[in-house]
This record gives structure tokens, C-alpha cells and sequence, in this order.
């Protein structure tokens, strides 16, 4: 079960991609959602594909663990297309019953919506695939730093949401463990209406909540124990700083958000 | 063997006593507990759970306060709130179960952790925690992910993130315990190595005999008090008082104090090999 | 009331980046009545063994057999077989979720069909088996109570339902030496009693193993390497090449033996060998014993 999780792990690797400043990928992960919003006519989707295959073969990771990503939502992208394929309503139609027709632009526009999700699921999972938890809550806290003059407890937050990452594992495997002790003294989840499997639930959820909160306990006192805001001048051991790759990247960004609105406004002269 | 007795203590408790308030019920926690732990020492704290042990480990680096007495560690006195991060720094302290103590998901940006907080320099931290890593011979998985690893393994990132802070003492709180045989090696083995090669003093709590052994001194705790302490030999030669103590002798202790029992001419054995050795000459 | 197991095999992630063999062409029996310690290191495959005896992991490769249920059919009655094995798994009191002791008790009964009455005298009878003092603990809540009661709650939460064979991973992970050997008596005493009939226990502990089994089924990276009795498995295989260490007692028989003495016995606890002591003394000093 948890072995199968992909989304969200950081794959190790050196490459220009993982090298790149954790703000500047937040950012032109941004962009790119931005961009694929944008995006209305097919040279405008080929052009975000493009730009992400690169992005992809940059970082060296292995195709196979992104597809896995696109496999985790491959059922709320098909429902997205279905329902966009039988309730758009303009168009030239195909088939026709009832309220549900098929139409020419139905059509495209529930591949233009698959693909988006796509897009998105993508993108992000390239942004935790090349960058360590550790790396994004670093960004995070350096990007939110302003609302320090408001009293906002940046760092903590960081803190955590770096924890709450790192736990995410252990608790699906502890989840694991718990439907598989309840299930050896005969408790079944799946069957029943809704009240009568909810219901069902709470010898799962009773000991997860104790042990989450043991678990936090103990956390609390390992914090202590490292001395945990033992000072206002907190360092870091990879302080962030821009360097030339991120000056590159931010060009290349640049350079593929111009193309894109470009296309938007159809100064190529393509439809 | 080292005589501690010429070294400079760096842990004194003093007459020290705490109880527990639950419920306006009061626990004895610890009672009139005095020690003294000498640097570079490898002391060893046995009992039973809830014999009091851990209790007296929150004590010394300060997450309890005694209600009675006073503990200082290397002339810091735990009851001082201002120094209280000197404190922590001082003492290190590795826990139980050792998927509750790691913040990070990367493994040497949890080892950083404790260094940051200090506000030691960057490069610093880069340096300490690669010869953390390298201490504790995790070198290799410094990048990888802890959730994967054996629980031997855990623990010993668990030490590394302690000693990237530079400590002076480390306190292994139940850190055994719930490893399994091949882990509980690691993590002793580590330990030990610390202690030999680099000083380090040592406080390792647990209720295995075994890993007392081959400490320099053993303390034993039962209902809060500290019932016993000396050398592994001498601790080992008093089974009455360790079997109240609700523990269980290692198996070639056990066997020499049986044939003691039975008016053999026997030397008490802490282990297997000195036990044969000791049949040997019996048979 | 036998399981049978032939040429099991099981690997996770199938077809995927993470697929990891776990067992390979597993074969064995177990008969009514025996005590089977199943051993092996860290990651050799014990736990997915287990499991799949309990139909938590679907069997996909070979054939399991546990007393007439064949779980390798398309739809085994799966309720009928987790009622007839009761499974501790390691630090079982971390399951415990119900407002009173004696309700978590009486989950596995009403899960297998029992009226509420009757559940509550298995329940009873459970908690008591287990050694707790029934009316002082029934209306407690399971996480106000001690860490050793916790786990005896825990056990007597799978007693409760009557399973003819025990399955137990680690019943002693994490207590102090006294919660260990009373955990221990306590499975040996439900076995002389007749409380259940078959135990099968996982343990890293070999002093544990030697003591209580006997049999002994060893597993080494998803293969069964060794399936003899207790005696045979720790004085005439090689436990150490398989990673394990050898029980104190063959340990120091086996040291002895290589300097040419020979206790003329093969002592597996600590009582066994001390007794061994004694015979032999005695023979060597005129009974002076």
C-alpha cells in the first residue's frame, strides 16, 4: 500500500533541476499553472508539453516514476473528460439521448481539460520530485518572511510542514497496520451503507489519533531536545542564494511565458 | 580499566527528588537520588519500566525540574531557565522509538536540525554533520530518505543528529528497546565507540542485562531509588537485590550463582566465553 | 486443524520500479497441537508469511490450505478462517480503541457473530485467561491502564473469539524482562490448558525460541532454509550463517563440546542447562550435588 505512493517523493539525483533555487522553482511552478490556464488553442498545449518534457529530461527522472504521478489521477481526469464530453453543450453534434449529446468541441474541450490536469499534476510532482521537503519549506519560509512583521511564526509553520511531510509515511504504515490487526479479529470495512462503514472506521481511526498523538508527544521532547528555538538567529546548513543556473532558468521561464501569451493573443497567426 | 575516580565529574545529583502531579495525585517519580557521573565515563542505568529511570534522565538535561535537591552538569545547574540551552547542547538525549524524533525527510537536513537551531555558521554545520554521519556510518544514506532505513539504522541517525550538536554527553533513553537483535548491536557497538574513541560520557538506560556488561558502571533503579551502583562485578554479585529489582540476570551470571548456590568454587560470569572458560576448569 | 502450505511464493509492487520478492517456494505443515517458532533476520519474509496464513495479504502464487479452507478458491470464506487463527501482531496494545476494556474485548466476538451477552462472557472469560483482575479493569479505558495490562488486553482480545491456533509476531517487542517472561508463560500456560491448540510465534529472540518451540521454521530472503525440531535446528544447522545468534545455552555446549568436554545433553533454556550442570557434576564429584 504505502509502497505504491509516488507523489510527493523526492528522487536524489544532481542534476540542473534539483541544483535551481527552491524559490525559483515555487515561482515557475506558479507561471506554469498560469500558463496552462492560458493556453486555448492545440500550439499552446504542445508548447507547456514541450516545455515540461524538457524540464523532465533535465532533471533526470526516470519517466517511468512521472508517469506514476499521471496514474494516481487518471481517475479524476477521466471523469473530468467524460463529464465534459456528454454535458458541453456547443458544437457540432455527433450523438444525441436524452440531456447528454457529444459534440466536435465537447470533445476538445475535455481533452484541453485532461490535459490541463495532467499539466498540473505534473508540474508539481517535477517541483517535489527535485526538491527536498527540507529544500520547499526552506523556499516557503524565505518567500513568507514578510508576514514576519505582522508576528506571523514563519519558521514554525516551516517546522511544521516539513514534520508533517516527513510523517506521512510512517502513518500510512501505521494506518496499514491497524486495518490489517482489526481486520484478524474480524471487523470488514466494506460492506454496509454509508452510516454502518463510517461506523466501521473508528477502530481504525480511535488507535491512529492515540498513536498520532504519542507520536506528537514524543516529537515534542525530541524538538526540545535539539534545542529548538534556542535562538532568534536560526541558521541553515544550505543557506539559499540565487546563483547563475537560477538566472538561466528564470530566462528560459521568461522566454516560454512570452510564447504562451503570444499564442494567446494570436500574434503567430495560429488557430 | 579507567580509574574515573581521578576524572572530574560532570554530572552531580545531589539528594535530588521529583514526583509526578496527576489528578492531585502525587507518583514518586525519583527519591533521594545522588550520583555522580565522571567524564568520559560509560555508565549504565538498569530497571524495570517505571522503576524511575527515564524519569531521572529527563532530569538531568532539564525537561523535569527536581522538587528537592540539584543536579549540574559540566557547572551548569538544570534548574537555571537561562542556560537551559546550554543545558540541552551539553547533554544530548536519543529516545525510544526512533520514528518520533527525526523532523526532517531527508536525512542530513535532520542531522542540521539541532545545529541550525543553535545558530552555528554554515559551513560549520556542513562539516559537523558529514562527520556526524560519518561517526555513526550512515555516510552513504545522507541523502536518502530515514522512513526506509532498519530500525538500527534509525537509531543511529537518531545519535549522529545529537552529535552534530557536540555534546558532552549522551543519554540513550531506552534507545534499545525496540530494536531488534542485529539493531540493538549496531547501536551498542556505536555507542561504545564513542565513548572509547572519542570520550564521549556515556548514560545508556535500558532494561537489558546484557548491554551492561561491559560498562564501567552500573546503576540500578527500583520504585525511584537508586538500590544499586558499582562495577559490572560487583552489581552482577548481588542477585537478590537485582531479582527485587524486577530484573533478570544474563544467562552465564545466572548459571555461576547457581553452581555458587550449590558450594562450587565459581568466579561470577558477565559472559559466555568466561563462563566456558570457568566450566573448563570445574569439569 | 492443520495449515498446509505449498510452494508459496509472493512478491510486492508487482511490475512496478519497487517490486521486491518477498517469499519464494515456501512449502510446509503445521499439525495440531505443535508449538512452531518462526525465525529469520530483519526483511527475511516472516511477516508476509503470516499474513498471507491470515488472508490479510491475497495469496497469488501456490496454494494454503488451513484446515479445509483452501485460500487459494476465488472467494474464501475468509471470516471463518480468521476466527479459526487468532493473530497478535507486534505491539498489539496500539490497536486498542474502544471507551472500556471490556467492549475492545468483545470486538472480535461480535465481529464473528456472537449476541452481545454471549460476547460478553467470552469476553470475560478472555480477560481472565490473560490474568487481569475482571471486575477491576472491565470498566477502564484501555489507554489509562498499564503498558503491560495494555498488551494482555490486547490478548485477550483475540482469545476472546476462541481461535484454535495462535499467531503471534513478537508477542515480548518492547517489555522489560519481567512483562517478557510472564508474556512467554502466559502463551505456554494457554497452550497447557487447552485454550488454544497451535501456536506459531515469530521472534528475533533465539533464548526465546529454544525455550518455548518445537519446531523451528527459518527463512532467509523469501526461501525456507530450515524446518527441523528445536534441537536439531540449534546443534545441527548453521544458525550463525543465517545471521541469527546462537541461544546462550547451545552457545556455551557448543564451546564446551570443542574443548572436549561433552555435557551429554542438548540443553535449550537456561534451566535445561543447568540441570545438564548438575548431572554431569555429580557424576564427575560422587553426587556431591
Amino acid at each position: 500500500m504505502t509502497k505504491d505512493i509516488v507523489f510527493g517523493q523526492y528522487y536524489p539525483a544532481s542534476s540542473f533541476i534539483h541544483k535551481l533555487d527552491p524559490r525559483l522553482k515555487l515561482f515557475a511552478v506558479l507561471v506554469f499553472i498560469v500558463s496552462v490556464f492560458l493556453c486555448d488553442i492545440f500550439y499552446a498545449y504542445a508548447a507547456c508539453y514541450a516545455f515540461l518534457l524538457i524540464v523532465i529530461l533535465v532533471s533526470r527522472v526516470p519517466i517511468l516514476s512521472v508517469l506514476k504521478t499521471i496514474k494516481a489521477v487518471l481517475f479524476i481526469v477521466f471523469l473530468t473528460a467524460v463529464l465534459n464530453i456528454f454535458f458541453y453543450k456547443e458544437g457540432n453534434v455527433f450523438w444525441e439521448w436524452e440531456f447528454l449529446r457529444i459534440t466536435d468541441e465537447g470533445l476538445l474541450y475535455a481533452a484541453k481539460m485532461a490535459l490541463r490536469i495532467i499539466f498540473l499534476v505534473v508540474s508539481t510532482s517535477m517541483l517535489t520530485f527535485t526538491s527536498t521537503p527540507m529544500a520547499l519549506t526552506d523556499g516557503m519560509e524565505s518567500i513568507m518572511k514578510p508576514l514576519k512583521i505582522i508576528r506571523f511564526p514563519v519558521h514554525d509553520v516551516a517546522v511544521i510542514m516539513s514534520t508533517a511531510l516527513r510523517f506521512i509515511p510512517t502513518l500510512l504504515e501505521e494506518v496499514n497496520k491497524i486495518v490489517m490487526a482489526q481486520k484478524a479479529r474480524g471487523a470488514h470495512f466494506d460492506n454496509g451503507g454509508l452510516v454502518k462503514r463510517a461506523k466501521a472506521l473508528l477502530p481504525v481511526l480511535i488507535p491512529l489519533f492515540v498513536s498520532t498523538f504519542r507520536r506528537a508527544d514524543e516529537l515534542a521532547l525530541a524538538l526540545d531536545a535539539r534545542c529548538y528555538n534556542a535562538t532568534p538567529n536560526r541558521t541553515k546548513m544550505k543557506p539559499l542564494h540565487f546563483s547563475w543556473r537560477d538566472l538561466v532558468a528564470f530566462f528560459c521561464l521568461a522566454a516560454f511565458l512570452t510564447i504562451i501569451i503570444l499564442l494567446k493573443l494570436g500574434f503567430f497567426g495560429l488557430v | 580499566m579507567v580509574n574515573f575516580t581521578t576524572m572530574a565529574d560532570i554530572i552531580e545529583i545531589n539528594n535530588v527528588s521529583f514526583s509526578y502531579k496527576t489528578d492531585d495525585v502525587m507518583t514518586v517519580g525519583v527519591k533521594n537520588i545522588s550520583l555522580n557521573i565522571a567524564e568520559g565515563e560509560f555508565f549504565v542505568l538498569l530497571g524495570h519500566n517505571g522503576s524511575g529511570k527515564s524519569t531521572l534522565a529527563k532530569l538531568i538535561n532539564g525537561f523535569l525540574s527536581p522538587n528537592e535537591g540539584e543536579i549540574t552538569v559540566n557547572g551548569i545547574k538544570t534548574s537555571d531557565e537561562k542556560r537551559i540551552f546550554d543545558l540541552r547542547s551539553t547533554v544530548g538525549m536519543v529516545f525510544q522509538n526512533p520514528d518520533n524524533q527525526m523532523v526532517a525527510s531527508i536525512i542530513e537536513d535532520d542531522i542540521a536540525f539541532g545545529c541550525e537551531n543553535l545558530g552555528v555558521a554554515p559551513d560549520e554545520i556542513r562539516r559537523r554533520v558529514d562527520w556526524a554521519l560519518e561517526t555513526v556510518g550512515m555516510s552513504e544514506h545522507k541523502t536518502r530518505t530515514p522512513f526506509k532505513l532498519s530500525g538500527g539504522q534509525k537509531q543511529r541517525v537518531a545519535i549522529a543528529a545529537i552529535l552534530a550538536m557536540m555534546p558532552k554527553v549522551l543519554i540513550l533513553d531506552e534507545s534499545t528497546s525496540m530494536l531488534d537483535p542485529e539493531g540493538r548491536k549496531e547501536v551498542i557497538e556505536t555507542v561504545k565507540r564513542l565513548n572509547s574513541e572519542h570520550g564521549m560520557t556515556v548514560v545508556l538506560i535500558t532494561h537489558y542485562m546484557d548491554e551492561a556488561v561491559s560498562a564501567d558502571r552500573i546503576g540500578v533503579m527500583n520504585g525511584g531509588e537508586l538500590v544499586l551502583t558499582g562495577s559490572p562485578s560487583e552489581v552482577f554479585g548481588q542477585p537478590e537485590i537485582l531479582k527485587e529489582a524486577k530484573l533478570e540476570l544474563p544467562f552465564p551470571t545466572a548459571v555461576s550463582h547457581n553452581l555458587i548456590s550449590a558450594g562450587l568454587p565459581v568466579n561470577v560470569c558477565l559472559d559466555d566465553d568466561s563462563l566456558t572458560e570457568e566450566l573448563c576448569r570445574l569439569l | 486443524m492443520s495449515i498446509v502450505i505449498e510452494n508459496l511464493s509472493f512478491t510486492y509492487g508487482k511490475k512496478s520500479p519497487f517490486e521486491k520478492k518477498a517469499l519464494s517456494d515456501v512449502s510446509f505443515t503445521v499439525n495440531d497441537g505443535e508449538f512452531v517458532g518462526i525465525v529469520g533476520s530483519t526483511g527475511s519474509g516472516k511477516s508476509t508469511l503470516i499474513q498471507h496464513l491470515n488472508g490479510l495479504i491475497k495469496l497469488t502464487s501456490g496454494k494454503i490450505t488451513v484446515d479445509g479452507i483452501d485460500l487459494s478458491a476465488r472467494k474464501p470464506d475468509l471470516q471463518k478462517l480468521r476466527k479459526k487463527i487468532g493473530m497478535l501482531f507486534q505491539y498489539p496494545e496500539y490497536q486498542l480503541f474502544a471507551e472500556t476494556v471490556l467492549a475492545d474485548v468483545k470486538f472480535g466476538p461480535k465481529n464473528f457473530g456472537a449476541k452481545d451477552e454471549e460476547a460478553e462472557k467470552m469476553a470475560e472469560e478472555a480477560i481472565k485467561m490473560v490474568g487481569l483482575d475482571f471486575e477491576e479493569i472491565k470498566d477502564r479505558s484501555p489507554i489509562d491502564i498499564s503498558g503491560g495490562q495494555k498488551r494482555r488486553v490486547a490478548v485477550a482480545g483475540v482469545l476472546a473469539y476462541k481461535p484454535d491456533i495462535l499467531i503471534l509476531d513478537e508477542p515480548t517487542a518492547g517489555l522489560d524482562p519481567t512483562g517478557k517472561r510472564d508474556m512467554l508463560d502466559l502463551i505456554s500456560s494457554l497452550r497447557s490448558s487447552g485454550a488454544v491448540k497451535t501456536v506459531i510465534m515469530v521472534s528475533h529472540n533465539m533464548d526465546e525460541i529454544a525455550e518455548y518451540a518445537d519446531r523451528v521454521i527459518a527463512l532467509s530472503n523469501g526461501r525456507l532454509v530450515s524446518d527441523s525440531s528445536t534441537e536439531e535446528f540449534f546443534y545441527d544447522s548453521d544458525v550463525e550463517s543465517l545471521n541469527l545468534a546462537l541461544p546462550h545455552a547451545v552457545y556455551i555446549t557448543k564451546k564446551l563440546a570443542e574443548k572436549g568436554i561433552d555435557l551429554s545433553a542438548k540443553p535449550l533454556s537456561l534451566s535445561e542447562f543447568n540441570e545438564a550442570l548438575r548431572r554431569k557434576l555429580s557424576l564427575g564429584e560422587g553426587g556431591a550435588l
